[in-house]
């Protein structure tokens, strides 16, 4: 582990943040189980630094994106587990009134805009609100997150090639887990050719980093969004890591029997495991007792779960305001 | 005749086809992993590991690319888990592929090009899950545009798509994957342009698409214990629509209701409607009923989602209504979905 230079304040800060973020999607994904929370749902366990470590680089009058994955970015965006939950259980407290679903988040409050479940929509209508914010001269940065599989896209191409001519301040961050759905990278992308090396191809400013270590990701983040803001350009960030659970749905791949990746593969990854890495900085820098951690994770947990209990008990959406916003 | 599952009707088809003509390869996301679009693509991916592939997400390019294939001989059957990842593929499937022997004076050649899209409904599928835009795409011609409503129409579908020489869109129902019935061992297509009468009657005509057949059926059940006689006629494709077997069923019954898996406004519903009007306005004894989705996209709260389809109950209500009866509670006939999550 490297020193430092992050502020110990922040570090306890981004520790917490990525309990809170863990012990809520693991709670959502047991919750999930029992079949009450109808809607196809993507978990983020194991991938928290990445949202986490960037929202942390982000002020709040940033505005953030995301894919069908989206359940981390809003929470580290500063969305509330509460307001999460009630959308999964389809109730009219849901940050969509339960309209939207898992992969329709949206919480303005908090510079969250929108999640949006089509590869390449969230990342296209990111570059938009860069455009708006250039055309404000606003100083704002505007964030997408979204998968390796978005580079397959062709929208993808179409806003780099965008944001690089129209120096638009976007980021866009690509979280590569080296899957999509059951289709491992090398399948679908040229061998040799990294995604961060196609980009720099537009002119555009690119960062690659271990997306399991939140202090990196935040360094490299911070570096990445004060360049856009400084320069009113895009960057780029590729940040590795691994999903846990099985693409869609509560479960792991291998409690299920499919065979595109196997379980050493997963336990691999879980060595890498964002949260006890964080864990290992703050204790070898003295900011925080074995016995204050596990306080910490106590509470959070506690916290979350009576988010999840009071979403739960919140009424439904009325039928008869079945066509609200509907035209 | 042996009893198999719509998935298994798909799957069965697609490997004689490419038994029969090694010209036909399969592509979408993950379609060669086990897990193969819900069992469907998984007989022929372990049949044909060379014909069976993997593609990546790039729906705008892959349209074009399956012209260009097409163009030189090739048969590609081309799947989406989705109907909505689709979309990405208009410009080269409207603008290209539907329009190619026209455009080119006959003188290009055909490009048989066939797409799988699987519409999803209920368990919180959402807005952008559960949408079935056949009526859109029936507009073009140049396309074929096939709604099969039982796995015997799921086998003989999709094998006159691969063995015909234009471009075909099949809409399938997540809904009816598991669901059960008899199948043609021997590889018959079913031509395009022929509906299915699923049920003889004499009192109503329903013309119902894709999952709301069965929803008519059940419906046709509960009134024939009222002493109201149902027919069905599922038109099977939309584009080309059996006018005769519609015009003659209205002939026969004089009322009319049309039930589709979309919205109204511009939809299938019209369709029927608007040729009823035209050429069998003199045969009609009431005015026609439409019932489709309600006009707002698929909320995914279940209390919401109860509300957005219409079901049996709606149909059978409906039926009442044109016979100029009283109408009834009826929700004992709606059936719970079976269908859990989470996809
Ligand atoms: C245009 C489009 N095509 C296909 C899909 C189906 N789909 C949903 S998620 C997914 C894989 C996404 O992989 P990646 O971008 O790497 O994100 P991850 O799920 O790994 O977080 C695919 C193909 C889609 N949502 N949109």
């Amino acid at each position: 582990m490297t020193e430092s230079n992050i502020a110990p304040k922040l570090l306890v800060q981004m520790h917490r943040e990525l309990l809170r973020v863990r012990h809520a999607e693991l709670a959502l994904a047991e919750r999930y189980k029992q079949q009450e929370m109808r809607t196809p749902t993507h978990f983020g366990v194991g991938q928290e630094a990445v949202a986490v470590g960037v929202c942390a680089a982000l002020r709040k009058d940033d505005v953030a994106y995301s894919h069908h994955r989206s359940h981390n970015h809003f929470l580290a965006k500063g969305g509330s587990v509460y307001r999460l939950a009630a959308e999964l259980f389809g109730r009219e407290t849901g940050c969509s009134r339960g309209r939207g679903g898992s992969v329709h988040l949206t919480d303005l409050s908090v510079g969250f805009v929108a999640s949006s479940a089509i590869l390449g929509e969230a990342l296209a209508a990111a570059t938009g609100s860069a455009l708006s914010f250039k055309m404000d001269k606003a100083n704002r940065v505007s964030t997408a997150f979204f998968g390796d599989a978005v580079a397959e896209e062709g929208a993808f191409y179409e806003c780099l090639g965008y944001a690089a001519l129209m120096k638009l301040p976007v980021l866009y961050v690509c979280e590569n887990n080296g899957y999509a759905t059951e289709s491992p990278l090398a399948i679908r992308q040229p061998e040799g050719v990294s995604i961060t090396g196609r980009v720099k191809s537009f002119g555009i400013e690119t960062f690659y980093v271990d997306g399991n270590d939140v202090c990196a990701v935040y360094e490299t983040a911070a570096k990445a969004v004060a360049f856009a803001r400084e320069h009113m350009l895009p960057v780029f960030l590729e940040c590795t890591t691994y999903r846990w659970l099985e693409h869609v749905g509560p479960h792991f791949d291998h409690d299920l029997g499919r065979t595109y990746r196997d379980e050493a593969e997963l336990q691999d990854w879980q060595q890498k495991c964002p949260v006890r890495r964080s864990e290992t900085v703050l204790l070898a820098t003295g900011l925080a007792t074995e016995a204050e951690l596990e306080g910490w994770e106590a509470a959070i947990k506690a916290e979350i779960e009576a988010d999840i209990e009071r979403a739960y008990a919140d009424p439904w959406p009325d039928p008869s305001q079945l066509f609200d916003n509907a035209s | 005749m042996r009893i198999l599952k719509y998935k298994e009707a798909i799957s069965e088809a697609t490997v004689q086809a490419m038994e029969a003509d090694n010209s036909i390869f399969v592509t979408g996301h993950a379609v060669d992993y086990p897990s193969g679009i819900f069992g469907s693509t998984t007989a022929a991916a372990a049949r044909f590991p060379d014909r069976v592939f993997d593609c990546p997400s790039m729906e705008n390019g892959f349209a074009g690319i399956a012209v260009g294939a097409a163009a030189m001989g090739k048969r590609p059957l081309y799947v989406f888990p989705r109907a909505d990842f689709m979309f990405l593929s208009f410009d080269n499937l409207l603008n290209l592929a539907c329009k190619w022997r026209y455009m080119y004076g006959g003188n290009a050649g055909r490009v048989p090009i066939v797409f799988r899209a699987i519409v999803g409904k209920g368990w919180g599928q959402g807005a952008t899950h559960s949408q079935s835009p056949h009526a859109p795409l029936a507009h073009f011609p140049g396309l074929t545009v096939a709604l099969p409503a039982t796995p015997a129409d799921a086998k003989g579908l999709l094998l006159s798509a691969l063995t015909g020489q234009d471009p075909v869109v099949i809409f399938e129902h997540r809904a009816l994957y598991d669901t059960e019935g008899p199948v043609d061992e021997a590889m018959t297509p079913i031509p395009f342009g022929k509906a299915n009468i699923v049920r003889e009657g004499s009192d109503i005509t329903i013309v119902a698409t894709s999952f709301m057949v069965s929803e008519a059926l059940v419906a046709a059940e509960e009134l024939a214990a009222r002493g109201v006689s149902v027919e069905i006629i599922d038109p099977r494709t939309v584009r080309p629509l059996d006018e005769k077997t519609i015009l003659a069923s209205v002939k026969k019954t004089g009322r009319l209701i049309v039930a589709d898996t979309s919205w109204e406004l511009c939809g299938f519903t019209s369709e029927v409607a608007a040729l009823v009007a035209e050429k069998g306005f003199h045969h009609l004894k009431a005015p026609v009923r439409r019932i489709a989705l309600a006009n707002c996209p698929a909320p995914v709260s279940m209390k919401l989602e109860e509300a957005f389809y219409p079901k049996a109950s709606t149909l059978a209500n409906a039926a009442l209504q044109l016979l100029g009866k009283a109408s009834t509670d009826m929700a004992h006939i709606d059936q719970e979905s079976l269908f859990k999550g989470p996809y």
